[in-house]
Parts: C-alpha cells; structure tokens; sequence
C-alpha cells in the first residue's frame, strides 16, 4: 500500500492485565471509536507507528507525482493534459493534508522530507517502476490509485482523528482519479491495434507491481496485529489484495485486456478468484532501493528539494524583514 | 461585425490562444519538481487555467479558420511557423525565479488586457476575456507577491531575481509590438491596440518591482517574431516535439 511493511512495536499485542491504566484507558477509547486527538494521551510507540505510517503515505504521494508528471507535457490531448495535471496536482494536495496531519504528532514536514531524501523513510514500491507510455497513465489511475483505494477507504474510520479526517478528504479525490485512469485505458482498449497493444502492455507491466502494493501477506506479523488492535490498519494486507482482485478481474474483462496470470480463475467455493502472487523477492530488492527507478525519483526529489532551498530562503527572509518592520513601525 | 477580416481576426485569436497553450505548457513541466509543495500546487493551478483558456481561444480560432479543425488540431497538428505566441512565453522555465518572474511579466499584461476584451464586439471574445479576466487576476496576484518576497527576500534570491530580469526585458517589448493585425481588431472593435497600453503597464510592473527592489535594465531593445510567426526561438521547436508526439506518432487516434 501507500504504507508498506510499517514497523509497529515488534512485540505481541498487551493483554489487558499487562497495560497500565493510561494504555487500558486508551485501548477502551479506541474499541469504542472514539477518535484520539492530538492532545489526548496516547502510548509513545502508537505515536511513532503513525508517525512511520503517516509520513511514508505523505512520501507516496510526492513521490507518486513523478511517475505521471512524466506524461504531463506529452498528453496528447488538451483534456487530457488538464485532467493528468488536475489528477498530479490532488496528489500533491494529499501530500500536504498527510503531512499536515503528521504534524500534529510532533513531528515537521521538514524532517519527514529530510528523512526520505537521506533514505530512512520510505514511499511505496509502486512508484519506482517507470511510466512508458500513454497507457500508463490509464493503467496507473484505474491500478494504483484502485488499490490505494481499497486500502484508503477503510482508513477513513482509522483510530487517529487528523488522519481519519485527511482520508476523508482523501478518498472523495481518488475516486475520481480512478475513473479518468479507466478512462484512458477504454479508449486504448477500444482504439487502434497500436493503442490496444499499449493497454495490454500497461496492464501486462502494472499488474504484479500494483499486486505488491498491499504488501506480503501480513497475517502472522506481530506488527500488524498491533496496528490492527490500534485500528490505524483495518484489514490484513490478504484481505485488501482478494478484494482487490476481485474489483479488477471484470474490469479487465470489459475491456478486453488479459490479466497477465494464467492460474487466475473464480473459485465457486470461495466465491473469490484465485490468483497468483507477485514475485516477493523482486518487491523486497525493490525496498532495497533495487527497483528499476529507485535511483532517478529519490534524485528528482532531492533536485527539487536543493534547488529550490534559496526559495524557500529567501521567502522566508522577506517575511522575517516584514515582522521587523512592523514591529518598527509599532 | 460582417466586414471584418477573417483572417485578421484568426491571427488576433490565435495570439491569445497560443500564448496560453505555450505557457500553460511550460507552467505544467514544473509539476512535481516545485521548490515547495505548496508552489507545485499554485503552478499546477495555474497552468491548468492556461490550459482551460487555450481550449476556450483555439476553439474558436478553429471556429472561425472555418475548415473542420478542433481546439487539439490547431495545438497539436501546426508547425512552429504556425504559433503566434510572444518569444517570452517559449522561453525555457530557468530556475524557480525566472518561471515566477515571466508569469509575473505576461499577467500584467493580461490582468490589463482581457478586461478590455470583456468589451469586444465580438461576443465570443468578450465571453472568454470575462471567464480569464478572473482567474488571471488571482495569478498576477500570486506572481507579484512572490516577485516581491524573492526579489526583497535573502541576497541570493535578489541576486537570481535581478539576473531573471535581465534575462527577460528583452522580450516585454513584443507584448507591445502591434501590427496590421491589431489595427484591424481596433478598428473593429474586438480588441484595444496593445501599443497603447504600455504606459498602464510600465506602471503596474514598476510598482511591483521596484517593492521587489529590482532594477529595471536601461535597454529598452526588444526581440521580436513570435506574434507574428516571423521568427520564433529555436526553443518552440523541442517544446512541440514533445506536446505534438502522440499526434504525430499516431495520427487520427482517439485518446
Ligand atoms: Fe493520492
Ligand atoms: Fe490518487
């Protein structure tokens, strides 16, 4: 997800004997669904979980600018450059409400940036596989921004208020961002033979990746279950990645693109489709920073992020010179 | 309204429409790559309102060229010889300063411009100048205050700021530049001569920038041929290369 593998506090889940009375106080609040508020009390390691969790979303979606930001000047159609560049511009706006939300732990926007361009935070794996043509900019929308949904919906009714409230905000604009993805990829599908060839060539590449989004399967790790019993994870990584599959297979059959696995099929039984997983070693050489454009965004990042240090310097020192002349003139 | 020429008035369409799509153009390469999320943001803003006038101007423009044509023919299917925008807005972007500072040059003009074409005879142009005119008075807005927080702001922005407008000045001029073309709409009604509006201009910048504690250069030289199609920056050429691509590539696809 836009939060892969988050670190929780490593250990099984209290029982309730073994908290003292603020954490079994908090954990009340929490079963109850009642928000906790920035000034509530709450456990350190609950803190600093959110904090690893939000900021790595709030990365993602920087970050997740790159990859369609590649197509913006090349849209092939004045609507379409609009609507990519209406789409890029949200996900900077997501950025910015995550970040601010992120804030509210005690933590700034600035650190969190000067941690994921030193490399010790981390964005999601999805980002760093490149965009090469048009139909990837259908294959993202209707993919990733459908798998960051699945997993953003739930997050609406997550324990932590500011968060809860940014994926409110959040989830109206993704919606969005999926149709216009699935969009494109209807009129490649239904386009000319070299259009078609450039859908099932996104799909064939997105596939695996946007499968990886949700993480390994999570249904035994210590972290999860106590991210789940704080609810800032809903459901297990499993859970997201079957729904997920089985949101996308009719999709795809309407286009008329192939699923690139041949052991998928609809289970009568389960009343879910069977299908197969990613390659795992590939998704963790990807965290390693071995993906194919792990080196090029983290640079355009920091190139953005340095080359415009004398900006903010400078904005910064106009305002400094406007307090002292007010408080001259006072 | 039925003696104009329209061939004058495809020409006077066509320089607002391309200069919108140009910039809007340039304006969208910083998506991403801001020197703060919050200015990713403004930029995207603005060049998706450059981007919503140039469907609004083209348009038009194919309207009136009369010969079957879309908004997206006249963007992506003419040749650099076809653009009538200024030399100024095909410029590459620079650093952060000079994308700033040529948004702040080229709203001037706007924010000066379009409400008078609010008062065209043309209808069609006075509907698209009143849905600009707005959203162009925010942007000089945004651009001029962040002119003002980098030109009066630490030594080094001054430093860029000033360099940004050297750079620049010699590309005001064309704004101003009027021609057969702009005599016509003149006299037609359908839009004011630009040369006449420089005055307006010159104050409007001078206030702004002399906040900004920059300098104005002395020269008063001005490049010429963009609004004319006479002769364009080797720079418009590898800017359609890549806008046009996938219509080119692809001719008669639907995307
Ligand atoms: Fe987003
Ligand atoms: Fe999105």
């Amino acid at each position: 997800m836009y939060a892969q593998m988050v670190k929780s506090t490593g250990d099984a889940v209290k029982s309730r004997e073994d908290m003292s009375d603020d954490e079994r106080h908090f954990q009340d609040k929490v079963d109850a669904n009642i928000k906790v508020e920035p000034r509530d009390w709450m456990p350190d390691d609950y803190r600093k979980t959110l904090i690893r969790q939000i900021g790595q979303h709030a990365h993602s979606e920087i970050v997740g600018q790159l990859p369609e930001g590649n197509w913006i000047t090349r849209a092939p159609t004045l609507e379409r450059k609009a609507i990519l560049l209406a789409k890029v511009q949200d996900e900077a706006g997501h950025g910015l409400y995550l970040y601010c939300a992120a804030e509210t732990l005690g933590v700034t926007r600035d650190e969190l940036t000067e941690k994921l361009l030193s490399g010790r935070m981390k964005y999601s794996s999805i980002f760093n596989y490149p965009t090469l043509t048009w139909a990837d900019m259908g294959a993202v929308g209707w993919l990733v921004d459908g798998a960051a949904i699945m997993n953003q919906v739930p997050l609406q009714r997550t324990s932590y208020g500011p968060y809860s409230r940014a994926m409110v905000r959040i989830c109206k604009e993704e919606s969005f961002h999926q149709r216009q993805g699935y969009a494109i990829m209807m009129k490649m599908a239904q386009g000319s033979p070299a259009q078609r060839k450039m859908a099932q060539d996104a799909l064939n590449r997105m596939w695996y990746p946007s499968l990886m989004m949700f993480g390994p399967s999570d249904k035994d790790s210590v972290h999860s279950a106590q991210s789940m019993a704080w609810k800032i994870k809903i459901n297990t990584n499993d859970e997201l990645r079957q729904k997920f599959v089985n949101e996308t297979v009719p999709q795809a059959e309407y286009l008329g693109l192939t699923i690139p696995d041949e052991n998928l099929k609809f289970n009568e039984e389960t009343g879910n489709y069977d299908f197969s997983q990613p390659d795992w070693d590939e998704f963790f050489e990807v965290l390693k920073g071995n993906g194919p454009c792990n080196t090029d965004r983290l640079n355009a990042r920091r190139k953005a992020w340095d080359d415009g240090a004398w900006v903010r310097e400078g904005l910064l020192a106009h305002a400094e010179k406007r307090a002292a002349a007010k408080v001259a003139a006072e | 309204m039925a003696q104009v020429d329209q061939k004058a008035l495809l020409e006077f369409v066509l320089r607002q429409g391309d200069n919108t799509l140009v910039l809007g153009h340039r304006v969208s390469e910083w998506c991403g790559h801001a020197p703060v999320l919050e200015e990713d943001i403004a930029l995207a803003n603005t060049a998706l309102d450059l981007i919503g006038q140039t469907q609004m101007w083209l348009g038009l423009a194919a309207e009136i060229e009369g010969e079957g044509h879309s908004a997206d023919d006249m963007a992506y299917l003419r040749d650099a010889w076809d653009f009538r925008n200024l030399l100024l807005v095909e410029l590459p972007n620079g650093d952060f300063g000079r994308t700033i500072l040529r948004q702040f040059l080229f709203d001037a003009f706007s924010a000066i411009y379009l409400p008078l074409l609010t008062k065209s005879a043309d209808p069609r142009v006075a509907e698209i100048a009143a849905k600009a005119t707005k959203e162009v008075a925010y942007h000089l807005e945004r651009s001029a205050q962040t002119v003002v927080g980098l030109g009066d702001g630490s030594e080094e922005s001054h430093a860029r700021m000033q360099e940004a407008l050297d750079y620049l000045w010699p590309y005001v001029g064309e704004m101003f530049a009027s021609d057969s073309v702009d005599q016509a709409m003149a006299e037609a009604g359908i839009g004011p001569d630009p040369a006449g509006l420089r005055a307006e201009y010159d104050a409007l910048i001078g206030r702004v920038l002399s906040e900004a504690t920059l300098r104005i250069p002395e020269d008063s030289f001005a490049h010429k041929g963009g609004r004319n199609g006479y002769m364009h920056t080797e720079h418009l050429g590898h800017l359609l290369t890549q806008m046009q691509w996938l219509q080119r590539a692809y001719p008669g696809c639907e995307w």
